[in-house]
């Protein structure tokens, strides 16, 4: 309990960190959180263009399609504000050698550098994917009901530890190969494609999508809980595949830690 | 260039063919050097085959405008293609140099840093093409019919697009990562250019198939010069004509932005000067 009180200060002290950070750069934060606003409206553009030649794609109607992607922005929003900006964090520190400084502090290392850094003014990035999801509900002509809304957040925690495990296997990778600032630009353009129903996907790509990178679970069965139209037991699958993943990352870490040789020696 | 300007083109165009090869080779070993780099970078162009998936599940009720499943499969193939091939990364090394100084000693050299930059980029120009060529046979195997293959005169065209694309890209590049000189977020107003050719190049959606108004306004934008002109001649979505008329267009474009990335180096090199102290 005393433990738990301990990481909760840590917590705070690392968000404070964060803010005076951002309060220092506000121009340039305030410009991300308008870029992000951009980007939304392109993110809808093919949406709009495909749904304004069929009434339906692979099962889905357009509110439908909306949902999906107001969900996936609001996951994308909680990556770039939380979960990129710390995965940059690492990653220059692992090529710089100042991971090591994080490293020799008293708390667990994964707890350091996932709450290393946050964007607050992504919150702008969110408010705006809330507005889509309503919009999208509006059109349909119902709110989600209660229920559902209920498994609807379940899942959103299910996708958050689906989002952190992910990332966390990727930290992993770039303690191996040092050289990739690349990575996060990768992580982000496979989350991409989760603005789409899963079943947009055929074959190889839909088995990536529901396997190994988990988007399916991520975006669409939220989605599909928010529409009422999620099976017991598919909500089951993503709730223990939610856990897998976190167990394995975990692992994975553990081990790639004990692996890290510094830059400097 | 500066010199070119002033009219000692002859002695400066020979100065630069002559470190060329050099410079050309240590591109080379750079690349090599940072290869896993090159193929993360390669994975992030994942897009388009989305995209791919998306419209073929569209298309499969039928087609949409002139585009079947086997257009959007060769259209989406060649925009990877023409992507990973015109692709660089001069903005991220500019901004990179102007920010932590690291210009400075480049500008020492007897060599302008675009030509030297230049010879850095298309370095790696091979090597991405060896990593494409089994996209091509996918395309030869899907739409070798729309490729042409047995149109010289179109096949001159769509290399000359692809080589003016990749000269267009690395100018405005250049005039984007110049700009660092002047603001901090040079990358982030590169990131809203992006945004923009996603969508008015046809990387995202083709073009044809966006409102008219938009498509018509694309024309006079650059975007399109990039990525949506030399794929649409590549599989055969534009008469030869026009595609002789597009690369005019794109021509200019190219005549313009070097104009401007010469005088905004030049001015920036100044402030950069006082950078420096």
């Amino acid at each position: 309990m005393r433990r738990l009180r301990h990481y909760a200060r840590l917590l705070a002290v690392q968000m404070r960190t964060s803010l005076t950070l951002a309060v220092q750069y506000r121009f340039d934060f305030f410009l991300e959180g308008a870029l992000a606003l951009f980007w939304l409206a392109i993110t809808l553009i093919p949406l709009l263009v495909v749904y304004s030649r069929r009434e339906s794609v692979a099962g889905w109607s357009f509110p439908e399609a909306l949902v999906v992607v107001g969900w996936f922005s609001v996951l994308k929003s909680v990556l770039d504000g939380g979960v990129t900006p710390s995965l940059n964090f690492v990653v220059e520190g692992v090529r710089k050698g100042t991971l090591d400084f994080v490293l020799l502090k008293p708390a667990d290392a994964q707890f350091l550098v996932s709450t290393a850094r946050f964007e607050p003014w992504r919150i702008l990035d969110f408010l705006g994917s809330i507005a889509v999801l309503v919009y999208a509900f509006h059109r349909l002509g119902h709110a989600p009901r209660a229920g559902d809304l209920m498994v609807g957040l379940a899942l959103f925690g299910v996708a958050l530890i689906l989002l952190y495990s992910l990332w966390i296997l990727v930290v992993s990778v770039s303690f191996r190969v040092v050289k990739v600032d690349n990575l996060s630009y990768l992580f982000i353009s496979i989350f991409d494609a989760g603005r789409w129903p899963i079943d947009v996907f055929k074959g190889a790509l839909r088995l990536i999508f529901t396997v190994v990178f988990p988007l399916a679970l991520m975006t669409t069965y939220p989605a599909q809980a928010l529409l009422g139209k999620l099976t017991s037991a598919h909500a089951l699958l993503a709730g223990t595949g939610g856990l897998a993943f976190a167990a394995i990352a975990r692992f994975v870490w553990k081990r790639a830690l004990r692996a890290y040789t510094s830059a400097s020696s | 260039m500066n010199r070119l300007l002033r009219g000692e083109g002859l002695r400066t165009v020979r100065h630069v063919l002559r470190a060329y090869p050099a410079l050309l080779r240590v591109g080379l070993a750079d690349m090599f050097a940072y290869r896993a780099e090159l193929v993360v970078w390669l994975l992030t162009m994942n897009m388009p085959l989305v995209m791919m998936a998306l419209w073929t599940a569209v298309a499969k009720s039928g087609p949409v405008g002139r585009f079947g499943q086997r257009e959007f499969v060769a259209y989406y193939l060649g925009m990877l293609l023409v992507r990973i091939i015109t692709g660089s990364w001069l903005v991220w090394e500019l901004t990179m140099e102007i920010r932590n100084g690291t210009l400075a000693p480049r500008l020492l050299r007897p060599i302008h840093p675009l030509w030297a930059h230049s010879a850095m980029q298309l370095a790696a120009v091979p090597l991405r093409a060896i990593l494409v060529s089994p996209l091509v046979l996918v395309l030869y195997f899907t739409a070798g019919e729309r490729l042409p293959l047995h149109e010289p005169a179109r096949l001159a065209i769509v290399v000359a697009a692809i080589a003016g694309a990749w000269i267009l890209l690395f100018l405005i590049m250049a005039i984007i990562g110049t700009l660092a000189a002047y603001v901090e977020s040079a990358l982030s107003i590169f990131d809203v250019w992006l945004g923009a050719q996603a969508v008015l190049s046809g990387y995202l959606v083709p073009l044809e198939l966006l409102p008219p108004w938009v498509a018509r306004t694309a024309r006079y934008l650059p975007f399109r010069y990039i990525l949506g002109f030399p794929v649409e001649t590549l599989i055969g979505l534009e008469s030869t004509t026009s595609a002789l008329h597009d690369l005019g267009v794109q021509a200019l474009f190219i005549a313009g932005s070097l104009v401007v990335t010469l005088a905004l180096w030049r001015a920036a090199l100044k402030r950069f000067a006082a950078f420096g102290g």
